[in-house]
């Protein structure tokens, strides 16, 4: 045994240096900056605000769950919960269906125009979104903005864009709606490309009509990257701030408040840092779940 | 009855002519090979037969129908793809299935037609597969059964074997060409490959640069190509061209390479008196130049001598590089030859076989026999 060990020993004791040195080693030395920014932008906040969620507001007293139990017990946080999920599902149905629809049709376009087109429809999305957001409320705001005006001029009564609840999360869709929807847009529209032109000829050629040939070629080929592309959004719609705070701080009374608004509003605005904090986790199992299903989708496409 | 007719048909993409126009007839049951290096429009006619490309001029029937303005689907016809376009997202059984199944067939008849041809090309093993867990060559059955269920009038195939290795594409040729005999139908078939083609259509039309320079049997085609260009893109290797001038010594007639002189036979003195003193081009095929010592005697051959730069032995010949004057040939030649590097050798032509083609595009062949 003794033997053994000090053989073993003898010959890999070849110095620290060559080690750091040797090919295995050097990989680990060039994923270290990027684990360093990992850690610092998003392991130690994350860590930090679980750790503040079970303190009181004054950060001076472990409190347990205290938080979340009260937040359970808040008639608002349910209606923000509710606001959450109608606007992701709602925004991200809309934009995963326009993309697809905007992604064939340039995809149709001859090569010269579908460039130009393509560049034209990045814009929404290449804006940075609390800019396009203030654009949207004046164009949303009630007494001296666009859309009332063109209302007006055909003869109809202004509506409230951002006062009146239903309108308001109307506004927020559509403003997250017009942002987005290039994202989805961008990404069918590289999966299209990667569909071989044979296969639709082939379709063709078996009597497949124009609709069939989506049905049975297009959709089924392009399933898994809409999968993808779905997941993603939805994460970041459902973390969505920029939008609701710019076009309606989340009223009228709370109403399009999402968790990200109303972690900012409780947390920083009313000062329950705390509190904040554990609205903010609140949206870490939804986030998880779909991060989940990415993740697993894109280990099975590299099999 | 599914006869295609080719009528003036012509094809350009903006203002390149791609396909000059032609007409071409296509029999019932004929096995047609459209052949000609890459690029020489021989696709974009079959796309216009299947309807994927428009005709810029001309009529296409199949059958006694104009087809013109038909889509794909209503033509009758049935294509394989070069790289097979087989659906990934389906499995074999349903990639087999769809035309039908899009047609609008009874189920039972679906599940028996695609047994059926599943039988005739030993797939029926892999119905439950999708393609990306197929070999090539199982994609390549998946892909003519794909074609055969519909039993359409008229079979396209569009470089089929490309994608295949040397000794799977002897395989499927010898099954393609008895899957036509079992299905008596007409089949249109695109290949750069001449083994394909002569092995087998039952006629080649010969393509070049958007132009059709010859239609015939695979024999016709061999023993008589229209000019120079046929003569060699038909035959592995190709045809030795020599620029040579016809002479006449004392009532006879030479073709004088320079370097060397060779005898034409007294039988083909008619054809070519009238050239005598002009330049021509001689095409010999390897196959017909022999080493001397073993030339068979039933046929009239002239000699000249030659240094052999290669001598590559291949079993049932060897095939020489050979050097004579500024000439450089290939000789196919007798196993049992001596024929070694650097030495000189005597080399017979069998002159009843050998090509005369004009020095002046498009290089005509001169006729040299009724």
């Amino acid at each position: 045994m003794v033997t053994i060990a000090s053989t073993v020993n003898g010959r890999s004791s070849p110095g620290i240096l060559s080690r750091l040195k040797s090919r295995r080693y050097a990989a680990y030395w060039m994923v270290l900056p990027l684990v360093i920014l990992i850690a610092g932008l998003v392991v130690y906040p994350f860590v930090y605000s679980v750790y503040l969620s079970f303190e009181n507001k004054a950060e001076t007293k472990f409190v347990g769950l205290k938080n979340y139990k009260r937040l359970l017990n808040y008639k608002t946080f349910w209606l923000v919960t509710g606001n959450s999920f109608r606007f992701t599902l709602t925004a991200v149905f809309f934009k995963a269906t326009l993309g697809l629809i905007l992604a064939l049709i340039l995809n149709n376009l001859p090569f010269g125009g579908q460039r130009i087109w393509r560049g034209v429809s990045l814009i929404p999305w290449v804006m940075p979104l609390a800019l396009s957001s203030m654009g949207w409320w004046w164009i949303f705001e009630p007494t001296h903005s666009a859309i009332n005006w063109i209302i007006v001029q055909f003869g109809g009564t202004p509506k409230p864009w951002l006062s009146d609840p239903f309108w308001a999360r109307v506004s927020c869709i559509v403003t997250n709606i017009w942002f987005g929807t290039p994202f989805f847009m961008i990404m069918y529209l590289a999966g299209l490309k990667s569909i071989p032109e044979s296969l639709y000829e082939a379709a063709q050629i078996d009597g497949a009509r124009a609709l069939q040939r989506f049905r049975y070629v297009t959709f089924p080929m392009l399933s898994k990257l809409i999968g993808i592309t779905v997941m993603f959004s939805t994460i970041v719609t459902f973390a969505n701030f920029d939008i609701v705070r710019i076009l309606t701080r989340g009223g009228p009374r709370y109403t399009t408040h999402l968790f990200g608004t109303y972690a900012f509003n409780i947390g920083i605005e009313s000062g329950h840092l705390p509190r904040g904090s554990a609205v903010a986790l609140f949206m870490f199992p939804v986030l998880g779940l779909a991060a989940f299903f990415i993740l697993r989708n894109i280990a099975r496409g590299e099999e | 009855m599914s006869k295609v007719s080719l009528e003036n048909v012509c094809k350009n993409f903006g203002n390149v002519e791609a396909v000059s126009c032609f007409y071409l007839d296509v029999e019932d049951k004929e096995f047609l090979v459209l052949l000609g290096p890459s690029g020489c429009g021989k696709s974009t006619t079959l796309r216009m037969i299947a309807g994927l490309e428009e005709l810029t001029e001309g009529n296409i029937y199949i059958g006694d129908k104009l087809v013109n303005d038909m889509p794909p689907r209503d033509r009758d016809i049935a294509m394989v793809f070069q790289d097979y376009a087989l659906y990934p997202h389906m499995t074999v059984y349903h990639n087999m299935a769809f035309g039908l199944k899009l047609r609008k067939f009874p189920r039972t008849e679906i599940e028996q037609r695609v047994k059926e041809a599943a039988d005739i090309l030993g797939i029926q093993d892999l119905l439950e597969r999708k393609p990306r867990e197929l070999s090539g060559g199982q994609r390549q059955r998946v892909a003519v059964g794909r074609a055969i269920v519909r039993k359409p009038a008229v079979f396209l195939f569009d470089e089929p074997l490309s994608n295949l290795d040397a000794k799977l594409r002897g395989q499927m040729r010898a099954e393609l060409s008895k899957l036509h005999d079992q299905l008596k139908t007409t089949i249109i078939y695109v290949t750069h490959d001449q083994v394909e083609a002569m092995t087998m259509g039952t006629k080649i039309v010969i393509m070049n640069e958007g132009i059709i320079h010859q239609v015939g049997s695979p024999m016709e085609i061999y023993d008589y190509p229209v000019n120079k260009f046929v003569g060699g893109f038909i035959g592995s290797p190709g045809m030795n061209f020599l620029s040579a001038k016809i002479v006449s010594e004392k009532s006879r007639l030479y073709v004088d390479t320079g370097g060397f002189q060779l005898l034409i036979p007294s039988k083909k003195n008619s054809f070519l008196e009238s050239k005598t003193d002009q330049e021509v081009i001689l095409g010999i095929r390897p196959e017909h130049i022999q080493d001397a010592v073993f030339t068979d005697e039933t046929s009239i051959t002239d000699s000249f001598k030659a240094v052999v730069e290669v001598v590559e032995t291949l079993g049932a010949e060897v095939q020489l590089n050979v050097v004579s004057g500024e000439h450089d040939l290939i000789a196919r030649v007798d196993p049992r030859t001596k024929a070694a590097r650097h030495q000189e050798i005597e080399l017979a032509v069998n002159m009843e076989k050998i090509h005369i083609f004009e020095t002046e595009p498009p290089n005509e062949r001169v006729k040299t026999e009724e």
